[in-house]
């Protein structure tokens, strides 16, 4: 049987690709622990950078673990994945607008008000 | 000893079979029904043949036919919760209670709501897909037989289990979909949301598995030459139905998981103090319900793509346009789920946004209808029972989206939401839209699966009583919800002077029964005279699309000879070429019966009744039974048979 | 089975398994979005920042990581059709997943000693939830792993065996991309009270 028929035609894993992936993944994830872990930057620009490291560790993985935009045509993979990022960014990040914003009607008073009576009850 | 009776029983008591005339009424009925298709399978000597031909079998089509029995009944059940929703509030007026205690009622609407979404329209759905979709690709089975069996029986599980708490305890009294803190332990501390939740739990799991198995088929199962703008119309808008299901159904799961914990593990998700958030719970469940609406109603448009261009014997118009609009509503009902609840304190951006989204979503709806009556123009149009469907359906179901696009304008719909303005918004969407569409398409492939045609004149009456007393039912809902009647209410004064509207609805709910009642008929004498219906040809109504080119009933295998495919409505165009070469028949490989998906289901079930009545023994019985379940036949290597190429030749040749 | 056979089974499977994980992608992101709005529901209890050993996740972190290396390993060794090495490979990816569910388990009953249950707050159901469904895929992998490994003990690197480790692996990195958010929005940002 060849080698090739083994995973047919998917992808094809090789060694380079795992150690580039596994080196980089370990540089991405010490970088954002050092970062938080050592206070080396504050606030926002802290949140913005952590994520980044995030977020590119996994389009790291994404490719060198997981293979995906390397199939060859049509990328069905793709195109699946593609539609589920935006139905998550959507979602998540919709969540996150309506849930915050169901205070709007309320004053400043009446939102401290009900946090302090929801603590230590 | 009660320590004893506790570990074995948990909290399950005799007291869980007591219940009052009416629920006793209903637990009869159903246990004599049962009762008598038990006989009745003993008598005619029908057990093995029942196991072997229909159980135990991976073919879509016996599935198919599965699902929709299954649904049928659950219809009846529903129904029958319907009829009396209506006979309460059309007596319960004044001094005059009805004969429903509140918390009754409360259980039928929520039983009625749940039943008719998850168990009627679910399983109506996922049945015309496994009878259709195959022979519609050119295709012989599924991508997945094996998921495609469990998924049926986790369905019929999840309908089982909600029939079940009728007998043993009770059902939820919190409306189809649970808002807590309602249905917290607090206010709720009964069985009836743990039922509520585990018989979606695993008829969600099992729709979920479904909508995989379907994308993956239709996006690699296609005949050879069939690209995907040469399929047929039906696939397209199942394609956009389980993109849906793919991306919306883990949502619930997750929701319903959530809720589960909060009533099982004592956490605080959704739960009124301790850091909850009941109205996460909201937002959650209807950025899975408002997709779950269009994962009903475009398979449904799908079908009178079908049933339009055959009946007006034209091409359907506009294919390109109709492709487009399918996407257009998968990716705008993803953006519209607010609309739900505008009423629940967002401020005027964030309603405004998702306000203009749902205006929106009517556009490419209003697409499809134009096309269907563009088809339908200078076509020498053809009124058997599909298309009256269908008629039926362009004047009910654009009035109805007209009232929902009232009330996506946020300003209205705090004055018409949670009114029975919005009660009879949704039922025309779904029994014009959703029902009308499958009993079409019920009526329109019927003859392919089982070899005769249903006789059209009941189905025609059937049609008559549905569209009439649908419009009897729901006018004076209309007209109510903007005199401001409040929804779910068991009782109204009658100072408000309401009771004549209630009692012209419940005379359309009887003749929507009778409707019922012709189609029952329908099916029995259809059965009876089937020799004088019979589908000889296999294409009883000049179709357009592959499923036609099979006989009728299509054998397990579907096509002897994979069938090859250049253009749209591809076996049109085969007929007026008539091209009759000599087939080159080849083995065929089939996967075997197995009844693992059957006992699957069944563990799940097991599991589910463990948790909601705290036994804790029975739980780990039930998810241990699943996992090895799994383990067993995901080590079997020997899962398909093949039928030899000469068998298939007499196979053919004696058709 | 022929080639083209067995060629057309692995590619719809793969796709549907692939599909099969998008939905468990969106299953993450509901529960992602659960905690985010929860995340700040403590009730008068400890967040994050008090309860959260950096040094600890950071040790889980590269357990896990390190773990979907040895996986691929795995997988380029079926490629060679190398049955003893994709076995060892897999052993190796078992060991250092269970030590990374130990870990996990462990601070769990930290967390439930000290009374941080998830029964304390909207904040520790989340949390609890979240990280503990990984957990459960964790679990779940693992059993399939010892399965596997046992069919292919039995009857080599057939056709069957080489996709069913293609779906393993897929699952498995899966996993660790997972974390890799748990990591940053649980743990990281949760440390530095975002």
């Amino acid at each position: 049987m060849s080698q090739q028929s083994n995973i047919a035609g998917q992808e094809r894993a090789t060694l380079t690709s795992y150690i580039v992936g596994f080196v980089t993944s370990i540089v991405l994830t010490v970088e954002a622990y050092l970062l938080v872990a050592h206070h080396l930057i504050e606030g926002k620009s802290l949140a913005a950078a952590v994520a980044g490291l995030a977020i590119t560790q996994f389009l790291v993985q994404l490719f060198f673990f997981l293979h995906l935009g390397r199939e060859t045509k049509p990328r069905w993979k793709l195109l699946v994945f593609g539609m589920m990022l935006v139905v998550v960014m959507i979602f998540v990040f919709g969540s996150l607008w309506i849930m915050s914003n169901l205070n709007y009607h309320m004053t400043p008073k009446q939102i401290n008000n009900y946090l302090n009576s929801q603590d230590g009850l | 000893m009660m320590l004893f009776a506790n570990l074995l029983w948990g909290r399950l008591t005799l007291n869980a079979f007591q219940h009052d005339p009416i629920e006793m009424g209903g637990v009869v009925s159903m246990v004599i029904a049962i009762a008598a298709i038990v006989v009745a399978l003993f008598y005619f000597k029908r057990w093995g043949w029942l196991w072997r031909e229909w159980l135990t079998s991976l073919d879509p089509k016996k599935i198919g036919v599965m699902y929709i029995i299954v649904a049928i009944v659950m219809l009846l059940r529903a129904g029958v919760d319907a009829a009396m929703i209506r006979a309460q509030q059309a007596l319960s007026s004044g001094a005059n209670h009805g004969f429903l205690t509140s918390d009754h009622f409360q259980q039928i609407f929520t039983a009625h709501g749940t039943i008719m979404i998850f168990f009627v329209a679910m399983g109506l759905m996922f049945g015309l897909i496994n009878l259709v979709v195959p022979l519609q690709l050119g295709a012989r089975d599924v991508a997945f037989p094996f998921l495609n069996a469990t998924s049926f029986w986790l369905y019929a599980a999840g309908a089982v289990l909600v029939n079940v708490s009728l007998v043993v305890g009770k059902f939820a009294a919190t409306g189809w979909l649970a808002y807590p803190p309602l249905s917290e332990l607090r206010y709720s501390p009964g069985v009836g949301v743990d039922y509520w939740i585990w018989s979606l739990q695993i008829a969600g799991i099992g729709s979920l598995l479904s909508g995989v198995n379907f994308f993956a088929t239709i996006i690699k199962l296609r005949a050879k030459g069939m690209t995907l703008m040469k399929m047929p119309m039906f696939c397209w808008s199942v394609l956009g139905a389980l993109t849906l299901v793919v991306f919306a159904f883990p949502i619930l799961t997750v929701t319903l998981t959530l809720l589960a914990l909060d009533r099982s593990l004592g956490m605080h998700f959704f739960t009124a103090g301790a850091g909850g958030n009941a109205m996460m719970y909201v937002n959650l469940i209807w950025a899975w319900g408002h997709p779950e609406v269009y994962i009903l109603i475009l398979p449904a448009f799908g079908v009178f793509s079908e049933v339009v261009a055959t009946f007006s014997r034209k091409r359907l118009f506009g294919y390109t346009s109709m492709v487009w609009a399918i996407w257009a509503i998968v990716a705008l009902s993803f953006i519209v789920w607010l609309h739900h609840f505008f009423t629940m304190g967002a401020g005027a951006d964030v309603n405004a946004f998702f306000g203009i989204m749902t205006m929106i979503i009517a556009i490419p709806t209003g697409v499809k209808i134009f096309n269907w009556l563009f088809t339908m123009y200078r076509g020498r149009i053809w009124f058997a029972s599909p298309m009256l469907w269908f008629m039926g359906f362009v004047f009910l179901f654009t009035l109805g989206g007209v009232a929902g696009v009232m009330m996506g304008m946020p300003p209205v719909d705090f004055q018409l939401h949670n009114s029975l303005f919005l009660v009879a918004h949704f039922h025309t969407m779904i029994v014009s839209g959703v029902l009308f569409g499958y009993f079409a398409g019920l009526t329109y492939w019927f003859p392919k699966i089982f070899g005769f045609k249903l006789n059209e004149r009941p189905g025609k009456y059937a049609f008559w009583c549905w569209s009439i007393g649908f419009v009897l039912a729901f006018t004076p809902l209309y007209i109510l919800g903007f005199l401001g009647a409040t929804r779910r209410l068991d009782h109204y004064s009658a100072s408000l002077g309401w009771q004549p509207l209630f009692i012209v609805a419940a005379i359309g709910g009887a003749v929507i029964a009778i409707g019922i009642g012709f189609q029952i008929l329908q099916l029995i004498v259809s059965i009876w005279q089937r020799n004088s219906n019979l589908d000889t040809t296999g294409d009883p109504w000049n179709g357009r699309t592959l499923e036609w080119s099979t006989r009728s009933p299509a054998p397990a295998y579907n096509f002897a000879v994979l069938p090859e495919v250049a253009e749209r409505d591809a076996f049109w165009i085969a007929k007026k070429t008539k091209k009759t070469d000599r087939p080159a028949y080849a083995d065929i490989v089939m996967p075997k019966n197995t009844s693992l998906g059957i006992v699957i289901a069944a563990f799940a079930f097991l599991f589910s009744f463990a948790v909601v009545w705290h036994i804790l023994w029975l739980g780990v019985v039930g998810l241990i039974g699943v996992v090895t379940t799994i383990i067993l036949r995901i080590s079997d290597d020997e899962t398909e048979y093949t039928i030899k190429a000469s068998e298939i030749a007499k196979m053919e040749a004696e058709s | 089975m022929k080639d083209e056979e067995i060629a057309k089974t692995t590619s719809k499977t793969i796709f549907g398994f692939w599909l099969y994980i998008m939905t468990d992608c969106v299953l993450f992101a509901s529960l992602f979005a659960t905690y985010a709005v929860l995340h700040n529901n403590t009730f008068g209890g400890p967040s994050g920042a008090s309860l959260f050993s950096m040094p600890y996740v950071l040790v889980e972190t590269l357990l896990l990581l390190t773990s979907s290396f040895t996986c691929g390993l795995a997988v380029l060794a079926a490629q060679s059709q190398r049955k003893n090495q994709v076995i060892g490979w897999f052993g190796a990816t078992f060991v250092l997943g269970i030590s990374f569910l130990a870990m996990e388990l462990t601070e769990f009953r930290h967390l439930v000693m000290d009374g941080n249950s998830w029964r304390r707050s909207g904040f520790l159901s989340s949390y609890f939830t979240l990280v503990g469904t990984h957990g459960l895929h964790i679990t779940v992998g693992l059993i399939w792993m010892v399965v596997l490994v046992a069919q292919i003990r039995r009857k080599g690197l057939t056709p069957n065996n080489q996709r069913r480790l293609t779906l393993l692996s897929i699952f498995w990195h899966f996993l660790d991309l997972v974390w890799i958010f748990i990591f940053t929005i649980v743990y990281l940002m949760g440390v530095v009270r975002i």
